[in-house]
């Protein structure tokens, strides 16, 4: 049988690859993909958890969680069309409209 | 024995993908690995008795979300990508620290004492399946349910607000 702490340590490992991700990469697409890479790592965990303490509740979550995934990458997809037709970069580290 | 090394699997090829994820130059070739790990994240969520689960994260993840990402990312091709640098300044601190947070969870698990028999039998659970999921998702957890479709009403009405060339007259 799989232990339950692999899972976990599976889940914590993705999650920092995600949070490597979102801190490290200058385009905008990839900051997104690392966010929905945290949020799968979540995933998994949650989904591990449900398997081993037989309850459905740990799923119910995770098809919330891919819901509002779901909807917060149209709405995040959106806003760098919008960005891109005003800014004209794709570039964290060049929005700076708002630096001093 | 069979199971730890399908699990053994799925978990490097999950990281291995992850990792050239978020390394790619082009953000095609990333969306492209990303869809391998939400694969064999499905894989993952299969072995745990989850299927309907699966086949939820297939068709909604891998089927719509990575295909809207593939659909902008197409539209605000960029041609700087060959010769613009991938990562910000700090990006070895970053590094750094990521492999610190991580080394430490699994250090604090794998010293932790998880009860091994909790739910670890080859038996089904009381309640699988998109039927139980579905009696728990109408009965028990209702609110919740109506709240996640207004938040896709919000996000579907938010999208085409924002994306839509204004029109002036």
């Amino acid at each position: 049988m799989v232990p339950l702490s692999w899972y976990i340590m599976l889940s914590a490992a993705l999650f920092t690859v995600g949070v490597v991700g979102v801190l490290s990469r200058r385009n905008i697409f990839i900051i997104l993909m690392s966010i929905e890479l945290m949020l799968n790592a979540a995933n998994i965990n949650l989904v591990a958890f449900s398997h081993y303490l037989q309850s459905l509740t740990g799923q119910i979550f995770t098809i919330f969680v891919i819901t509002v995934a779901a909807a917060e990458a149209a709405v995040a997809l959106a806003v760098i069309i919008l960005i891109a037709r005003n800014r004209g970069t794709l570039y964290v580290d060049e929005f700076n409209i708002m630096k001093g | 024995m069979g199971s730890q090394i399908i699990f053994f699997y799925f978990a490097v090829v999950i990281l291995a993908t992850a990792i050239i994820t978020i390394t790619r130059r082009n953000p095609v070739h990333s969306v492209m690995f990303m869809l391998i790990l939400f694969f064999h994240i499905a894989g993952l969520f299969v072995m745990l008795n989850a299927e309907f689960l699966a086949a939820v994260q297939l068709i909604v993840y891998a089927g719509a979300i990575l295909i809207l990402y593939l659909f902008v990312v197409m539209l605000l091709n960029v041609d700087r990508e060959s010769t613009a640098p991938r990562a910000n300044r700090y990006w070895p601190w970053m590094a750094g620290f990521g492999l610190l947070i991580a080394l430490e969870v699994i250090l604090l698990v794998a010293r932790g004492s998880f009860p091994q028999a909790a739910g670890q039998t080859m038996q089904q659970p009381a309640g699988i399946g998109a039927k139980d999921l579905g009696m728990l998702l109408y009965q028990k957890y209702l609110v919740p349910f109506e709240i996640a479709s207004i938040i896709l009403l919000v996000g579907l009405v938010g999208a085409v607000m924002l994306a839509k060339k204004s029109t002036k007259e």
